[in-house]
């Protein structure tokens, strides 16, 4: 080998681009194709770093935008070899063709996106809007809380995208700011064995395979675009949840640290459930606590994977519940919000006679704070307690101006 | 070490192992396939290619058929050229890290791109490639149009062409805009090579193309691709058309080595008028009205003025 391992403490105290940026470094990755972006910056230079310094090997091309960044990755992973990158928010937008044509040529790529809101106005900070753009760009997405999930859940993505049974890239998620800019304590793997999981990079139909010529990016039309589509969606359906399990089960085997494609925290005796996703779920698990201890039986379920969407973990996680309120980081622009449509869709056709509304907040970053949810649990029981939604489906929480609510 | 092919005729040209199929789509008549083989038969290297969004791409790469024998990739419109440099990129990584299949060959990266993706939408694309010094070559077929979608204007239409965009009509002669000049923007990123050929003059091509395949770095090639559905010619015209262009010196042949080195190639023996050049097109015919002949004069003085600044550059050695 001609780059040197790094010696990590068992513990190193890191914020969520630096965690990403080590779990780059730890999977050895052969092409990294980026363009800096705030606030996922940090990564690829951390990266560059890493490669500076002689602790990685492969190539590192700067290129002069964030679509000829997925563009060059989407080459380099046709090529044959592991391939990564990073980026937030418009850099995100401007990728947006390249993920469609990323997962239809079915290229294990990995994408690490910081999310943060998209202009207009411009803002810099952490919203989900990026993350629900790409909702139906066909990729598997999914969501770190915390540092050390964004560094975990690099390993996840290589091992589950790679899999010749899915052959679909993944995005890592985390909050801009909140998780990328925070430092944490964050539990690491030593270099070997991380590696050892994620393993070497087994091309498949690769260009560089130079006795097997293959053609990639072909044209179809009616004839047999809509069955290149459907084979995409089953095996999103059907083959990627249990990959993702399995990627699971065996990173805890590794590290002890347990993951789940929903994470259900104080849920077995609840009465009011919050559902979110990002750094506000670490907030609702204090403040359901703190509910508790006032009488409220309060749970929250994080969504961990966004993409393929949990449909029935949801479902199964939510059908005792009394009330639950839905939590969207992105504006809805005339619509009940993304998880509130997931999640009603989810419950739509079980038993469950749980009340449902819909929360929208924190967009640009506007700070979502515990009082904010110890109103929104109390209005959650006071629901429970009149038998029926006592506020408008949708409120918006955190903005200025008269109280805004609709539906 | 490269291999490149040694064809002494055009006989032996025409008859030797190709890795483009004549099965495809692209009209009769149509010069891209044309040169897309003289391409791929100036080496007997392997081959990483791309097409960009286009009329090469829609006509050799339609589900479950390919035209290519050799590895090929479309992304996009705007990308192609990026697409290759990518995998480039990872033949640099496995080649470092001792994973190639293949480890004693190494292949060329070749990205097609027609003149909209290659002046237009792909330009930034394009650009960052040149700058990076990625080991590539990206050709233009220059066909000067939208082709694909129909005949709009690109920033390669020349002016006075009717195009769908730009329709010559009873207030309008058609484009208004002079042509890009793309050899000299790519020269200007210091690229080790950059020409413009023409497939009537195949030996010319070769010699080029294989000059551009040898070097390190980036290279880039402006092939004139005459369009018989888009310029309306008829098909069987396909070369003579091509013949006009290059001996008219409407598209005259040369390159320029680093970025500063300008070569003539060819130098017609008899130079054809402008005006015949135009008279054979049905994109120019509007011109051929009392009122606007004064733009074939223009046209004329156009043309002469960059061939002396062209004889000018390559007196200058600059």
């Amino acid at each position: 080998m001609a780059f040197d391992k790094l010696e990590l403490r068992d513990i190193e105290v890191w914020d969520g681009n630096f965690a990403a940026a080590q779990a780059l470094r730890q999977c050895q990755i052969d092409v990294v194709a980026a363009y800096p972006i705030t606030p996922s910056t940090p990564i690829v230079e951390g990266y560059a770093k890493f490669l500076a310094d002689g602790y990685v090997e492969g190539e590192f091309v700067m290129v002069e935008s964030e679509h000829a960044a997925m563009s060059g990755c989407i080459g380099a992973a046709a090529a044959g070899g592991r391939v990564a990158t990073a980026t937030s928010s418009q850099g995100f937008a401007l990728m947006v063709e390249t993920l469609y044509q990323a997962s239809g040529m079915r290229l294990p790529i990995v994408l690490n996106v910081v999310n943060r809101a998209l202009a207009a106005p411009l803002n810099v900070n952490g919203d989900h809007s990026d993350m629900y753009l790409g909702r139906d760009s066909g990729w598997i997405q999914l969501d770190a809380y915390n540092p050390q999930e964004a560094y975990d859940l690099n390993f996840i993505a290589f091992k589950v995208a790679e899999d010749h049974d899915v052959r679909l890239p993944c995005m890592v998620h985390q909050d801009g700011f909140m998780t990328s800019h925070t430092a944490q304590g964050v539990k690491t793997l030593d270099d070997d064995s991380a590696y050892g999981f994620v393993g070497e990079f087994q091309p498949m139909n690769d260009m560089l395979d130079l006795d097997n010529p293959v053609t990639h990016g072909v044209q179809t039309e009616e004839d047999w675009h809509f069955e290149h589509k459907a084979r995409q969606h089953r095996d999103l359906m059907l083959n990627v949840a249990p990959k993702i399990q399995a990627a699971f089960d065996a990173f805890e085997k590794l590290s002890g640290r347990k993951y789940n494609m929903v994470e259900k925290y104080e849920m077995e005796d609840a009465d009011v459930a919050v559902v979110c996703m990002g750094t506000s779920v670490e907030t609702a698990r204090e403040v359901a606590l703190e509910m508790r201890k006032e009488g409220i039986k309060a749970g929250v379920v994080g969504i961990r994977v966004f993409r393929p969407f949990p449909f029935m973990e949801i479902a199964a996680a939510l059908k005792d519940i009394k009330a639950i309120a839905t939590l969207d980081r992105s504006s809805p622009n005339g619509a009940a919000g993304m998880l509130f449509n997931e999640i009603a869709g989810a419950l739509f056709n079980t038993d469950t006679k749980a009340l449902l509304s819909g929360y929208v907040y924190g967009l640009g970053g506007r700070d979502l704070t515990k009082a904010h949810l110890r109103d929104l649990y109390k209005e959650l029981q006071a629901n429970v307690d009149a038998g029926k939604v006592t506020t408008q489906l949708q409120q918006f929480i955190g903005v200025r101006g008269p109280k805004l609510a609709f539906l | 070490m490269s291999e490149m092919k040694k064809i002494k005729n055009l006989k032996e040209f025409s008859t030797s192992a190709d890795r483009f199929e004549g099965a495809n789509l692209l009209c009769p008549g149509c010069a891209h396939s044309i040169i897309v083989r003289e391409v791929l038969n100036a080496t007997n290297d392997d081959l990483i290619l791309s097409a960009s969004t286009g009329c090469l791409e829609v006509c050799t790469a339609v589900y479950p058929y390919t035209s290519w024998d050799a590895s090929w990739i479309h992304i996009g419109f705007e990308n192609g050229s990026t697409a290759v440099a990518g995998a480039e990129s990872m033949y640099k990584a496995l080649k470092t890290k001792g994973r190639l299949k293949q480890p004693d060959r190494k292949p060329k990266f070749v990205s097609f791109a027609g003149d909209g993706a290659s002046y237009d939408i792909g330009f930034q694309w394009i650009s960052g490639c040149m700058e990076r010094g990625h080991t590539m070559m990206h050709v233009v077929l220059d066909n000067e149009v939208y082709a694909n979608t129909g005949g709009q204007r690109s920033s390669s239409t020349p002016i006075g062409s009717s195009a769908t965009t730009s329709p010559a009509g009873r207030k309008s002669y058609g484009e208004k805009k002079n042509k890009k000049d793309m050899v000299s923007i790519m020269a200007s990123h210091g690229i080790p090579y950059a020409a413009q050929v023409s497939p009537n003059k195949w030996k010319d091509m070769v010699k080029k193309i294989q000059h551009g395949l040898s070097v390190e770095g980036p290279s880039f090639i402006n092939a004139i691709s005459a369009c018989t559905t888009e310029w309306k010619f008829d098909p069987k015209d396909t070369m003579a058309i091509t013949d006009l262009a290059t001996d008219s010196l409407v598209f005259p042949l040369y390159e320029i080595i680093d970025g500063h080195e300008l070569n003539i190639t060819y130098r017609p023996k008899n130079v054809v008028p402008v005006e015949e050049y135009l008279a054979a097109q049905g994109r120019f015919k509007h011109l051929f009205k009392d009122e606007y002949k004064y733009l074939i004069k223009e046209w004329q003085e156009r043309v002469d003025a960059q061939w002396a600044y062209l004889q000018r550059r390559e007196e200058a050695r600059v």
